[in-house]
């Protein structure tokens, strides 16, 4: 080989290499342009707070982001107490030679690993079909309550699928707290789960908060996972009890984009829906690295 | 050295009030190790350990790095349990109970014996809250004036109360590395334990508190049944009644300070003292 070639070759990596890399901001820049050019004109306090109108054609799309705002409360009043607690096991007891440890983290990983239509599936026959029929069946002599799709099981079912990520962003955090905490509390006679809720949790607080935002920052971006158990087409009222069912952002823009009886009438619309929803993401993900970033800060000069 | 062999039974941890009336200080042992001997997985790191401790004295255990010292010492309030691969023979007593033994109750007995360790290492908490922590997880003193005293008492002993007193809810992690050991010692005098186990206590300080802590230890042994591993013999010297000299996991040597630092029995011990290795 020429020295000449290998020059050539060199240089052709290395731009091939920076090219590959650029073509992601590209697509970012575009994807983003594209979305704020289309919609931004339609974003408006109006919009933000209005309802669809018209065979969705007209109107905002306040039902949808109430019913987002909701459904991800819900779950994380669920994802993050078991989250923690798993990760608390994971970081804190699990002996990581022992079998169950294996397991368990395993289970971690591989429930990362499902793809999301079937976390659906998942939580239309066991939430709604299993716990929601007997629940009927239990409480309400067979009355149709629970036994149905409702922002409680798609609350539910979203938060089985945040969970692994609630329990690496928080496993993190506690494995950041100095060990040298955990030893002067147990020295000083303290049991290990009172070195653990006295001391290292409280340390690893942030990390809670983190991975509670990612999650919601995964969830309300997911339209599979809530198809099946309690997302609608269209609702009249705003969700105000567990079984009632709900509009969603992720899947308002589905519907837009695919159920609309005039596509150029809601084209504007579904930019504006889908600026929205890419803001809040946004912004839910900036603040968890905000508070990420702060966390490293302040354990930097302890 | 006394060779100890206690076969006893002992049911329980006692785990409230010192056995013994503290004056007028005749030697009376407090602990005592008898052939203990301990491995890291297969490498043994002490070997047929016999000493007796004795109450109301200061202890310093010397030897080089690597010699096993710090691990001697967390042994007596049995931190090395977290420590997967550590198990342990012969047995070492407190009070004349194994406290090796299967049935002793860890929490109960890291109660009676407490521990400074080499870096300072308050919580992220208030002085306070620090100081107050070992009262409240044992729940001692549990309304809050009598918390407020025995905290105040503690920071006395630890000779840091007029440093501090006046901000009591600030962070002990604004405190200087000296303050925040002087915190870590009220802290463990706060649950009025019987022994206190300093390992290095200095090692991370400047020669101002340096010489703080040093006076210190000198006032708490009077207190305090007071066991401190240090690699700096002049400490040792300086704040010590008896002396052990540990090598490569054996005592080569344990007796009285002065005596030890000027007529040690063993060629080892002189070399060691007199800094011809180590």
């Amino acid at each position: 080989m020429t020295v000449f070639f290998r020059t050539q070759m060199d240089r052709t990596l290395r731009w091939l290499t920076a090219l590959a890399a650029l073509s992601i901001v590209l697509i970012l820049t575009f994807l983003i342009g594209q979305i704020s050019y289309h919609g931004w004109a339609t974003v408006s306090w109006t919009f933000i707070t209005g309802v669809p109108e018209k065979g969705m054609t007209e109107g905002g799309i306040f039902p949808a982001i109430f019913g987002t705002a909701a459904l991800v409360i819900i779950m994380t009043v669920f994802v993050t107490p078991l989250g923690v607690l798993a990760a608390i096991y994971f970081s804190e007891y699990a002996n990581r030679r022992s079998w169950t440890y294996t397991l368990a983290r395993q289970a971690v990983n591989n429930l990362a690993g499902v793809p999301s239509i079937v976390f659906g599936l998942f939580g239309l026959g066991f939430f709604v079909q299993f716990v929601g029929r007997n629940t009927d069946k239990i409480f309400f002599g067979g009355e149709l309550n629970y036994g149905q799709p409702a922002i409680l099981w798609a609350a539910l079912t979203l938060a089985v699928l945040t969970l692994p990520v609630v329990i690496v962003s928080v496993e993190e955090a506690l494995q950041a707290v100095p060990q040298s905490y955990r030893h002067a509390s147990l020295a000083l006679g303290s049991t290990k789960s009172q070195a653990v809720f006295r001391v290292v949790l409280p340390h690893a607080l942030p990390g809670v908060l983190t991975g509670a935002i990612l999650a919601i920052s995964r969830a309300a971006g997911e339209v599979a996972p809530i198809l099946f158990v309690g997302a609608a087409y269209y609702l009249p009222y705003l969700p105000t009890q567990l079984n009632h069912q709900f509009m969603e952002l992720g899947y308002h823009i589905f519907i837009l984009s695919t159920q609309s009886p005039d596509v150029d009438a809601t084209k504007p619309l579904l930019y504006a829906t889908v600026l929205v929803l890419l803001g809040l993401t946004f912004a839910l993900n900036a603040m968890a690295v905000a508070i990420r970033a702060r966390m490293r800060i302040a354990q930097r000069s302890v | 050295m006394v060779a100890a062999t206690a076969d006893r039974e002992i049911p329980k941890l006692k785990t409230e009030v010192r056995s013994q009336e503290a004056s007028p200080r005749e030697l009376q042992v407090c602990l005592r190790a008898g052939d203990f001997n301990l491995w890291y997985g297969d490498r043994q790191a002490l070997r047929s350990i016999s000493a007796d401790i004795y109450r109301y004295r200061a202890t310093a255990i010397i030897g080089p790095s690597g010699c096993g010292k710090s691990t001697f010492l967390r042994t007596i309030n049995r931190m090395n349990d977290l420590i997967p691969s550590v198990r342990t023979s012969g047995e070492i007593s407190l009070d004349g109970q194994n406290l090796l033994a299967r049935e002793i109750d860890v929490v109960a007995l890291r109660r009676r014996v407490g521990m400074v360790f080499q870096q300072p290492n308050p919580f992220p908490k208030s002085i306070f809250d620090n100081v107050a922590y070992g009262l409240r997880i044992n729940g001692l003193a549990a309304n809050s004036g009598e918390r407020a005293e025995r905290v105040e008492k503690a920071l006395r002993q630890a000779a840091i109360w007029d440093d501090v007193k006046d901000r009591l809810q600030k962070s002990a992690l604004s405190l200087s590395g000296g303050e925040q050991q002087r915190v870590c010692i009220a802290r463990a005098l706060a649950v009025e334990p019987e022994v206190l186990l300093m390992d290095e206590p200095a090692s991370a300080l400047d020669p101002i508190s340096t010489a703080k802590i040093e006076d210190l230890i000198f006032e708490l042994k009077n207190l305090y049944t007071i066991v401190i591993v240090t690699h700096n013999m002049q400490q040792a010297a300086r704040v010590s009644d008896f002396t052990a000299f540990l090598l490569q996991g054996e005592l080569v040597e344990c007796g009285e300070t002065a005596r030890i630092f000027t007529k040690p029995n063993d060629k080892r011990t002189e070399d060691y003292i007199t800094g011809r290795f180590g």
